[in-house]
């Protein structure tokens, strides 16, 4: 799968007008950024902004919400379960605090939680770490250069990425929490890449006016996530974990508190009652609803699941009228398609080209500008390098990166790249890739407090499953940022709630039951589909017709 | 590479496509034909199995789907991600999605960093007969024998830096004859490193006390009750710190640095 000999080609017209783009580049010479007008005409080639992807919701408390048709059609669809066949009175497991979630955000919830004196279950679709956390390649985004940075410019710079839009007591909480987190990973011992003295490095990211996005290698996220599991498995006797266990229901009490969640087996198909005095939704993204057929670089398990259990139980939603595509999504080869190239390549000076080998953006717009821009290219100017599979991409031209910071500099901070392409026959060094945007990043989500509180007492959120810290587009760095901040604190909010006595009650599913008849009263069709989507389908559907006796409730069996 | 991209109905086109270059392949011994352009883990899904176990980030970086194989005309053992590794004709495919590998419990704030606490903790490393079979079982191609042989002597930089890739997948570990866990030595050497042998960020500390000290609290709550259209303008005239800059560079404005 290297490139073929007509991509080979195009690649000389990158390589001829290199020289002179590195002498630019060198001499601090950028393409010129667009202003803030500019940037808001271009967002009219965002996917955001194509009326009929989107749909309204009919139910809940977001009624008249205008979002992605395919989340809307997970709130339209009921649950997994019919509330009358579950016996609350039997509660398999209790606990102080229930995670729901084994990402970056529950990892350092339940480490929090622990810390101050909670007992934890964890709960889990797959296996702990199995996450987007995980898949985070570029940075972490800290204001920690004392003398040229501060909270101050990490929160301009989130707040101008998010359109203004960002609710400015998350980002505040957001951008003062990020240096004791840094500590904090420190201290737990991540790998982060430094210097000899014990400097972080730091790197732009797309819309930072400072260099603060801390990295480990270009595997940033895996650092971070083996660390913090490893952490979470030195704890066996206060932190149990359940993986494979979905929560497909949070249960409230009659007092109208979250008092837990019903799990689901996903080996043996059977369901668990959870009582907790505290829980934290921690489920992550919802990438793998592939939204305008997008290709995706989000994990398996990022189908939204917590949006709509705390929806069910009453969370408001917010922000989710936008939806972040990354702008470098591999198209070619084939078999990486989708595929996330970290925007360290252009943090790194790595300039965007089209298929002329011309640059026609600043490769540090931020994220949804630098997208709409790539769209723009290829579908109205005409300007999109063709791939063998009928689809188009851009340049991204790493070797540049070698030629302006020295020989080996890719292969030393990009080394999983690297390898990945090595394997397909194309060096990065030597060759352009080709990009286009991909399915990230949901920007919104479940409304919380600074302390990550829901509305619903009891119930916590933490991570891409909340929404408001990143407004209407997320800047890189900010989300394994924002995982690890409000994960601590809903770790150490759940905590508290549960040792301060919260209200008990009988166990109740009432506000599912609710759920189902306003879906009847408003006659939404459900089109046979429950909720949450738990796995994508990707499974042979030509097989799926002829399992005769199988009844699939959604996606699964 | 997974494509991960495709909703259903596309894949499903996309393969029709393909259905010329079919190639049998056998899923634990079961014979299934699949086309011959896709990753073992498309293969399962495209043979009709739903996957729950073995998959995750279906793009190598989560180590969820370790899988042994066998080539035809080869009596050798071979491992791979499924979500890396591209069919071939009559291959023998079983996945290993989950291995019962030893973890040691620690605090790794206590533990002293120095060559002996690997062997304490994972006494085992002792065992290692050099075969190599864990380096060339290694999808991320880490020299994994390398970095062991590095913990047996206590260089714990040494395979803190060396086994910088791993996935965790534990194909290693499934592999080896002296039931090594080198995953789990690496990662406990990662943390010792970086935790109690690489110096400190002393920046790190001063923005931790300057944060602690509230030195922000005024200018950012300022900030928050600023207008729309004031804090555009603040936010356009922000100077950026240049691409080729180090930590030498200072802005011009220094008001907001808690200095």
């Amino acid at each position: 799968m290297p490139y073929t000999p007509e991509l080979r080609e195009l690649i000389k017209r990158v390589e001829k007008t290199r020289p002179a783009r590195v002498e630019k580049k060198r001499a601090g010479v950028e393409f010129t950024p667009m202003s803030l007008q500019e940037r808001e005409a271009i967002l009219k080639y965002h996917p955001d902004f194509k009326e009929d992807g989107r749909t309204e919701i009919l139910v809940g408390p977001n009624k008249g919400y205008r979002i992605a048709k395919e989340m809307v059609s997970l709130l339209h669809a009921k649950s997994r379960l019919d509330p009358d066949a579950v016996d609350l009175g039997q509660v398999d497991f209790e606990t102080d605090v229930l995670v729901i979630g084994a990402g970056g955000a529950g990892s350092s919830a339940a480490l929090l939680a622990r810390e101050n004196g909670a007992r934890v279950l964890m709960a889990t679709k797959l296996r702990i770490g199995d996450a987007n956390t995980m898949m985070a390649e570029g940075g972490i985004q800290a204001a920690t250069k004392t003398g040229k940075d501060s909270p101050y410019y990490h929160y301009l710079d989130a707040m101008g990425g998010g359109h203004f839009k960002n609710d400015p007591e998350l980002v505040e909480t957001l951008v003062v929490e990020a240096p004791k987190v840094m500590a904090w990973l420190e201290k737990l011992g991540a790998m982060f890449s430094k210097y000899e003295d014990g400097r972080l490095k730091a790197m732009h990211g797309g819309g930072t006016s400072r260099k603060r996005m801390h990295y480990a290698g270009d595997i940033t996220g895996a650092e971070m996530m083996r660390t913090l599991r490893d952490e979470v498995k030195n704890h066996p006797d206060d932190i149990k974990i359940l993986e494979f266990s979905p929560a497909v229901e949070l249960i409230l009490n009659e007092q109208g508190a979250c008092a837990g969640a019903v799990l689901y087996n996903l080996e043996t198909e059977e369901y668990f009652v959870v009582k907790a005095k505290a829980t934290i939704l921690a489920t992550g993204g919802s990438g793998r609803l592939h939204i305008q057929d997008f290709m995706t670089t989000n994990h398996y398990g990022a189908t939204g699941d917590g949006l709509i259990l705390g929806y069910r139980a009453g969370v408001p939603l917010r922000f989710l009228h936008t939806v972040q595509y990354h702008p470098t999504g591999a198209v070619f080869p084939e078999q990486a398609e989708g595929l996330l190239i970290t925007e360290k390549f252009r943090g790194a000076g790595a300039n965007v080209l089209n298929i002329d080998g011309e640059q026609f953006v600043y490769e540090r717009e931020p994220r949804d500008v630098e997208s709409a821009a790539f769209i723009r290219e290829c579908l109205e100017r005409g300007k999109g390098v063709p791939t063998p599979t009928g689809k188009f991409g851009v340049w991204l031209d790493s070797p540049m990166i070698d030629v302006l910071k020295g020989e080996g500099t890719v292969r030393k901070e990009f080394p999983g790249k690297w390898i990945l392409f090595h394997r397909y026959g194309i060096d990065i060094t030597k060759e352009p890739m080709l990009v286009y945007p991909t399915l990230h990043y949901q920007n919104g989500g479940l409304e919380i407090d600074r302390r990550t509180g829901t509305v619903v007492p009891g119930l916590f959120a933490a991570g891409e499953v909340s929404g408001g810290i990143h407004g209407e587009n997320r800047l890189m760095g900010n989300s394994l940022l924002d995982v690890v901040v409000f994960g601590r604190i809903a770790g150490c909010a759940a905590a508290e709630y549960a040792q301060s006595a919260p209200r008990d009650g009988a166990l109740t599913l009432d506000h599912v039951r609710a759920y189902h008849k306003a879906l009847e009263a408003g006659r939404i069709p459900a089109e046979g589909q429950v909720a949450p989507m738990l796995l994508p389908d990707y499974s042979n559907p030509e097989v799926r017709k002829k399992q005769l006796t199988t009844k699939y409730h959604g996606t699964l069996r | 590479m997974s494509k991960t991209a495709s909703k259903p109905k596309k894949a499903a086109a996309k393969d029709k496509a393909a259905e010329e270059h079919l190639v049998p392949i056998f899923v634990m011994g079961k014979r299934y034909e699949v086309p011959d352009s896709l990753t073992i883990q498309k293969a399962l899904e495209y043979a009709g199995y739903q996957l729950v176990r073995g998959c995750g980030c279906r793009g190598g970086i989560c180590g969820a789907c370790g899988t042994v194989f066998r080539y035809p005309a080869s009596y050798r053992i071979e491992v791979g991600l499924a979500c890396q590794t591209v069919v071939q004709p009559d291959m023998y495919i079983a996945q290993v999605p989950f291995f019962p590998g030893n973890k040691a419990v620690y605090d790794i704030e206590s533990l002293p960093a120095v060559g002996g606490t690997i062997a304490a903790l994972y006494p085992e490393v002792f065992k290692c007969v050099g075969c190599g079979t864990c380096t060339r079982s290694c999808p991320m191609d880490i020299d994994v024998l390398g970095y062991i042989s590095k913990a047996i002597q206590g260089d714990i930089a040494a395979v803190a830096e060396g086994s910088f890739d791993c996935v965790m997948c534990g194909l290693c570990a499934s592999r080896c004859p002296a039931e090594e866990v080198q995953y789990n030595i690496a990662v406990l050497a990662r943390r010792l490193y970086a935790r109690h042998i690489v110096p400190k960020a002393k920046h790190l500390e001063r923005a931790v006390k300057a944060v602690e000290d509230k030195a922000f609290d005024k200018a950012l709550r300022e900030l928050k009750a600023k207008s729309l259209d004031e804090l555009k303008k603040i936010y356009k005239g922000l100077e950026t710190e240049p691409d080729m800059a180090d930590d030498s560079w200072a802005p011009q404005d220094k008001s907001y640095l808690g200095e």
